[in-house]
């Protein structure tokens, strides 16, 4: 087991508030971990410091260092463009772009010069979308606008953007958590495929998801990181005892 | 704190699985008693209650699997649930074996009485106490107990050793004695089987407390993920 | 059911019957108020309207004449107004929302709320002040100048609350993708809040056209077209105010007319804004 992401002692701030305390652990390649944990935890807090988005929200700041491939992305100089791009996101609530389907999916491949050409950029949005299991729904009207799509087929259509600039991290917050039970399950499934080709962050506070898509499970509880280990492990005889109380309904 | 929706029917099934357990017991107790005092009308009690005890089975078999599919017990929730599903259709063929030694209690309360053995009161007392001290360790989860008791089957199966040659020697001896003596036998066979039983119930006691399936390991417990 | 039958559902349904004919009747006087006047401006004034009218100048009194030229002044004061205040306001609103929550941006945004708050006729001796005065005479630049300054703290706050009203959601989604700030600006918050600019543009446009105090000190009037801005400029809205304010009847004939061209033109412009920015994506 590779690891992808080596997060240590990760303290995080919003001004005088710290929302993360000493987050310490490893990611591994090419598996799906699964952060739980009640409301306010801090767990969407922490899935956007592997990205720095975080950067966007003012007096947030971050101390301890998150080393993807060997390098702290918090390190002075980082190009966090460049970081964005390898480290992909998809949010709660899908957030195409007011532009047709192929334009929402070649975005990210224009801005970042990825193409050569016309075809190859159609190439690589019919890629993305076959990735994204949203291929055969879409193929025959690429130039409608997003907004005409279901709920469930615009995160499809977020998750083909987000793949279309070849990232090697996928992470997702809570990508399902808007969407009806068939859209989910088809989300999920998705989830399990994507992991052959790519390391899968995904924070859900529906346990039973966590249980079933990933691999390892990591638990929040305001702000700490209470226990980290294989998702089997965790449901079935847990380290920790508030581990135990939250996954059993004990509580929040 | 334990007033989750799942927490009501654990305690339901927990209550199930006791008036299983005392009612097997029961059984087990009844049926050398019958033997013993020569009392066929309690073993004909004994038959008859065997069939509550069938549907008692079939009760638990479905409140656990209710709870599977609607309440997704995890962790110790989880493992409660699968150890009574388990357990219960042990109990079940101790109990069953218990209606055959009081169905040999009766033929052979019809024949003349023939010695009583030094050991078979002995390996009906050792079985129905490890019985009772297994369902204690349930309830009380008590892994270290189950352990215990798991040492004690030797001694059931020593004692069956001893009573299979004595029985065997007294057929030679007394050929007229042969049909007794085999009830016997088959009697004694059916205590060495509960004494089993009761060792399985006890490695199921230690998953619900360790998370660890000790059974078929001839060594150290493994837990179910590494 | 139940609760339409007793006692208090009756009082309930009668209680909605009231509110609902009583906001009904507010909306329908409010839209009857604007149909009347619209009309009595078209009944007074369709009777003065003729080619001749549209296309001449003015004449001393009891020769006819026309609005021609004031037409061209308002359009040409205007287009110059536009010219200065939307790019400007476009660019201040875009700084204010994406980059302006320091000390900075909140002064640049109580300037422009206190300069929409100020009396147009003051900017009017602002620039009568600062331009017309040293250039030593009227001229349809200072005009233009001072619609300008009207214009652009309106355009600069309303293009800045259509950028705010882009989710950030959005912006969220393009930064994920590995697009730098600028990029997020231009590509993707700028055209999801164009039609929300252009309505705020083009608002702000019909609404200078409509102003008359600020342009009697800047650019006076003349009875004759005038192309270049160096001199006084005549304007539809002080010509109105002149034929109004004069003795004859025939001048008042015709000021009627002109607030119908004035009024017909705004509805015009608004009925543009609605076209271009009919919502397609």
């Amino acid at each position: 087991m590779q690891t992808k992401i080596s997060i240590s002692n990760l303290d995080f701030f919003y001004g005088k508030v710290q929302a993360l305390h000493g987050i310490s652990l490893e990611i591994p390649e090419r598996e799906v971990v699964a952060f739980i944990g009640p409301s306010g935890c801090g767990k969407s807090t922490f899935i956007r410091t592997l990205n720095r988005m975080n950067d966007t929200i003012p007096g947030a700041r971050v101390e301890g260092e998150v080393i993807i491939d060997g390098e702290n992305i918090y390190a002075a100089g980082t190009d966090v463009v460049a970081l964005r791009r390898k480290v992909g996101m998809v949010f709660q609530k899908s957030n195409p772009f007011p532009k047709s389907i192929f334009d929402n999916v070649a975005y990210g491949i224009k801005i970042n010069g990825i193409h050569s050409n016309k075809t190859d950029l159609k190439d690589r949005v019919e890629n993305a979308l076959r990735n994204a299991a949203l291929w055969e729904e879409v193929k025959d009207r690429l130039n409608m606008s997003a907004f005409g799509l279901s709920g469930g087929q615009q995160q499809r259509l977020c998750i083909a953007r987000a793949l279309a600039v070849e990232p090697e991290v996928v992470l997702m917050d809570e990508p399902a958590s808007a969407l009806d039970p068939i859209a989910t399950q088809k989300i999920e499934e998705l989830v399990v495929e994507l992991k052959r080709n790519y390391t899968i962050v995904i924070v859900t506070h529906n346990m039973q998801q966590a249980a079933r898509v990933s691999d390892r499970t990591a638990f929040f509880m305001l702000g700490k990181l209470i226990e980290f280990n294989r998702t089997d492990k965790v449901f079935q005889n847990p380290d920790e005892k508030l581990t135990e109380d939250y996954i059993t309904g004990r509580f929040g | 704190m334990d007033h989750r929706i799942i927490d009501q029917q654990l305690d339901h099934l927990r209550d199930k699985i006791l008036l299983l357990g005392g009612a097997t017991e029961q059984a087990v107790q009844r049926a050398m008693q019958s033997l013993v005092e020569r009392d066929s009308e309690l073993a004909k009690q004994v038959l008859e209650e065997d069939k509550i005890i069938d549907q008692m089975e079939l009760e638990i078999d479905r409140l656990s699997i209710e709870i599977i599919a609607l309440q997704q017990p995890a962790a110790h929730d989880l493992r409660f649930v699968i150890s009574v599903a388990k357990i219960t259709p042990i109990l079940e063929r101790i109990a069953d074996h218990a209606g055959s030694i009081a169905e040999a209690a009766i033929i052979l309360n019809n024949e003349p009485h023939t010695k009583n053995y030094v050991d078979f009161p002995i390996m009906a007392q050792t079985a129905t106490e490890m019985l009772r001290s297994a369902l204690d360790a349930f309830t009380s989860e008590d892994a270290a107990l189950s352990r215990e008791i798991i040492e004690r089957d030797r001694l059931i199966d020593e004692a069956y050793r001893r009573v299979f040659s004595e029985l065997l020697e007294m057929m030679i001896d007394n050929p007229a004695a042969t049909t007794g003596a085999a009830h016997l036998l088959f009697v004694a066979k059916h205590l060495e089987r509960i004494g089993d039983y009761v060792k399985d119930i006890c490695e199921l006691n230690v998953y619900l407390r360790e998370a660890a399936f000790i059974k078929h390991r001839y060594g150290s417990p493994t837990p179910p993920s590494e | 059911m139940g609760s339409a039958t007793t006692l208090f559902g009756r009082r309930r349904r009668l209680t909605n019957t009231l509110m609902t004919s009583l906001t009904a009747i507010c909306a329908i006087f409010a839209t009857a108020i604007l149909l009347l006047i619209v009309s009595y401006i078209a009944v007074r004034g369709i009777s003065s309207l003729s080619f001749e009218f549209l296309v001449g100048t003015p004449k001393p009194v009891g020769e006819g004449g026309g609005i021609g030229n004031a037409i061209a002044g308002s359009a040409m004061m205007t287009l110059l107004a536009a010219v200065i205040g939307l790019p400007v306001g476009i660019a201040a609103g875009i700084y204010l929302a994406e980059y302006g929550r320091n000390w900075f941006g909140n002064t640049v945004r109580f300037i422009a709320d206190t300069l929409i708050g100020i009396p147009s006729i003051i900017i009017g001796i602002f620039v009568y002040t600062l331009v017309v005065l040293p250039m030593g005479r009227q001229s349809g630049l200072a005009g233009g100048l001072a619609l300008a300054i009207i214009m652009l703290p309106i355009v600069a706050r309303t293009t800045e609350e259509m950028i705010r009203l882009v989710p950030n959601s959005m912006r969220e989604g393009a930064l994920a993708l590995g697009a730098p700030q600028w990029r997020v600006s231009l590509n993707i918050v700028l055209p999801a809040a164009a039609s929300g600019i252009a309505t705020g543009a083009m608002l702000a446009i019909a609404r200078v056209t409509g102003e008359t105090a600020p342009l009697l000190f800047t650019a006076l009037n003349s009875r004759f077209y005038n192309l270049y801005y160096d001199q006084p400029m005549s304007s539809l809205t002080v010509q109105i105010f002149n034929y109004a304010t004069g003795p004859f009847e025939v001048e008042h004939a015709m000021a009627w007319a002109a607030t119908l061209i004035l009024v017909g033109l705004i509805l015009l412009i608004n009925i543009l804004v609605r076209f271009v920015t009919r919502k397609r994506f």
